[in-house]
């Protein structure tokens, strides 16, 4: 707990020196003891609201729990008239959607990052990690705007087409373009989830104690070996937490993937058919949930989109903070 | 051709490639700013930012309401998240305890990744559920819920930098802790506290997940915090999914003051650091 060491009678003890020399403080006493309040109970609030979503979370969507139990988990069915209610094809969609995103958001951010940390000039560096910056503050639904207006109408007339020509053997890329689809989404999250690896792996390279770089250097390795065997090597699970922390935005984002997923709870193979998010039904039929069941089978969704979100941030930063650590041990 | 020369070799291409992956992580900004300014400025007028919502088929009219609405609730998130956050903040940095803060930092970290349409269902489960309807409060306290990890992070942090011998000098004048926390720790890092503060707000300014079912949106002047509100990314969405082409043109210049409003809070955050940095050099 917070102790006022330096502060006080308790040092004036300490030191054994007589109380006068003290000096009178007016409202000291009172005013410290506020403060230690004030701070404590912000910081048990704080501690409280995070455990209270988790609990009120569980508790609203008991009737689903109680209903449905681990069946949720295992039946594609989505049917609020029935009330017949399963999880599958949105966390489908979720998957499906997000791992698309990390296979063209990887390679890019980490590629994006070696440079930003390794290769470019000064003056370069500052510039685009103020773009970089400003990429992760567009707010999601202009992401969305543009992602039906532009990037939809593309992938339907210059992307959908030659893949479908191509590719069309794989059941991948089968059936008709329609612009909007799993494609479109894993694209735009890929473009809203790049921004965050790149910020998250760059501060991780540049961690990096430089003697790891200066050795490899000394023993005549290129530009690229010295970052390949020095530096990758050394920040690997500091990286892994970067796309790990990606995948976790990539899992939760609701609006621009709900405006160009197509929404339909169905599990298709083919990137080109539209799908469905865990996140987008909930923002799509929240609102329209007429009975207490449908209510409570939208927020269990949610409880198992925050539950995997949980884990994968803990997970991404606990990596993140151990490279942390291993630096902070070799400077010491 | 030698090992040399093809160590050489691989070295340049991979020197290419990690630029060419930069220049394609930048290049939807470009799209984006483009198409935004492009299909934006064509529809934004002064009616935009003075008048109503006009009924479908009617042009003309404007997100007047949307903006005052979206400016309420960031303050009411402000309200809500900035003290709460602030105060956290300062017991992080000061506490000499081990564990707490450091599941405060951890849970700080993962809240902060919690997607906001989860956030969203609490608050719909603790305002919305017992008032029984959406709310101005219950979209403000979701909107605080997210800004408050982000608060609370850059307060310690910032907090954590003023230097030791300040707090000695000052605590050594005999002055009690708490004049020492708000008289001299907070204001000297003040400038960065700011920018997380800014940083916070052009977060939430944009966020729609959120609002759908505690703010709702409303097509009129709000009445009163218990009723539901308009929000700008909320009134961007509705008109971006209908079918009407003057509300999708109205969807763009709504998204273009957004974006202004979130880019403006941004380089504040900005401005506000490069302060903090000269001052602290004056430390050193």
């Amino acid at each position: 707990m917070l102790k006022s060491d330096l502060t006080g009678a308790a040092t004036a003890e300490r030191l054994a020196l007589p109380r006068s020399l003290i000096p009178a403080r007016r409202g000291g006493v009172w005013g410290d003891r506020l403060y230690q309040g004030m701070v404590r109970a912000a910081v048990l609030a704080f501690v409280i609201i995070v455990v209270g979503i988790a609990a009120l979370l569980v508790y609203a969507a008991r009737p689903a729990l109680a209903t449905f139990g681990w069946r949720f988990l295992a039946t594609a069915d989505w049917d609020p008239v029935a009330e017949h209610f399963g999880v599958l094809p949105f966390a489908y969609g979720t998957l499906v959607s997000s791992l698309l995103a990390m296979l063209l958001a990887v390679p890019l951010g980490i590629g994006a990052a070696i440079f930003l940390a390794e290769l470019a000039p000064f003056w370069i560096r500052s510039a685009i990690a103020f773009l970089v910056e400003l990429l992760a503050a567009i707010p999601s639904v202009v992401y969305g705007l543009w992602g039906i207006f532009v990037l939809a109408p593309l992938l339907r007339r210059w992307v959908e087409p030659p893949l479908g020509r191509w590719l069309g053997f794989l059941p991948l890329f089968q059936g008709p373009p329609y612009g909007v689809g799993m494609l479109a989404a894993g694209v735009i999250l890929a473009i809203m989830v790049v921004p965050f690896i790149v910020a998250v792996s760059r501060e991780v390279l540049l961690a990096v104690p430089n003697h790891q770089r200066e050795a490899a250097l000394a023993l005549g390795a290129t530009r690229w070996e010295t970052t390949r065997l020095a530096v990758l090597r050394y920040a690997r699970s500091g990286l892994l937490g970067a796309v790990l922390l990606g995948l976790g935005r990539a899992l939760g984002e609701t609006m621009a993937v709900t405006m160009v997923i197509g929404n339909r709870p169905e599990i298709a193979l083919s990137l080109f058919a539209p799908g469905y998010t865990m996140a987008s039904v909930i923002a799509n039929e929240f609102t329209e949930a007429t009975s207490d069941l449908y209510l409570a089978a939208l927020i269990e969704v949610g409880l198992l989109l925050f539950v995997v979100t949980v884990v994968v941030n803990g997970l991404a930063r606990l990596l993140v903070w151990s490279v942390g650590g291993a630096v902070k041990e070799v400077r010491e | 051709m030698s090992r040399a020369a093809a160590r050489r070799a691989t070295n340049a291409a991979m020197n290419v490639l990690a630029a060419l992956a930069a220049v394609v992580v930048i290049l939807p900004l470009v799209l984006i700013f483009g198409f935004l300014v492009f299909q934006g400025s064509t529809a934004l007028n002064v009616d935009f930012f003075l008048h109503l919502p006009k009924p479908v088929g009617e042009p003309g009219g404007g997100m007047a309401n949307a903006i005052a609405g979206s400016l309420i609730l960031i303050g009411l998130a402000a309200l809500f998240g900035l003290p709460l956050g602030i105060l956290g903040g300062v017991y992080l940095a000061e506490s000499r305890d081990r564990r707490l803060p450091w599941i405060c930092r951890f849970l700080a970290d993962v809240l902060n990744g919690v997607p906001s349409i989860v956030i969203g269902i609490f608050a719909y489960t603790l305002i919305v559920l017992p008032l029984r309807h959406f709310s101005a409060l219950a979209g403000g306290v979701a909107l605080g819920v997210i800004m408050l990890p982000i608060i609370l992070r850059t307060t310690e942090e910032l907090v954590r930098m003023v230097p030791a011998s300040l707090r000695e000098a000052a605590l050594a004048l005999g002055l009690p802790q708490w004049k020492v926390i708000l008289r001299i720790v907070l204001p000297t890092a003040r400038a960065g506290i700011i920018t997380g503060v800014m940083v916070a707000v052009a977060r939430i300014a944009g966020e729609t997940a959120p609002l759908l079912f505690t703010a709702f949106g409303n097509r009129f002047w709000h009445h009163g915090l218990d009723q539901p509100i308009a929000a700008l990314p909320l009134q961007i969405f509705a008109y971006a999914i209908s079918p009407y082409d003057d509300w999708h043109r109205q969807a763009w210049a709504g998204a273009l003051v957004l974006i202004s409003l979130v880019l403006v809070m941004s380089l504040l955050a900005r401005l506000a650091t490069k302060g903090l940095y000269n001052r602290r050099g004056n430390y050193g």
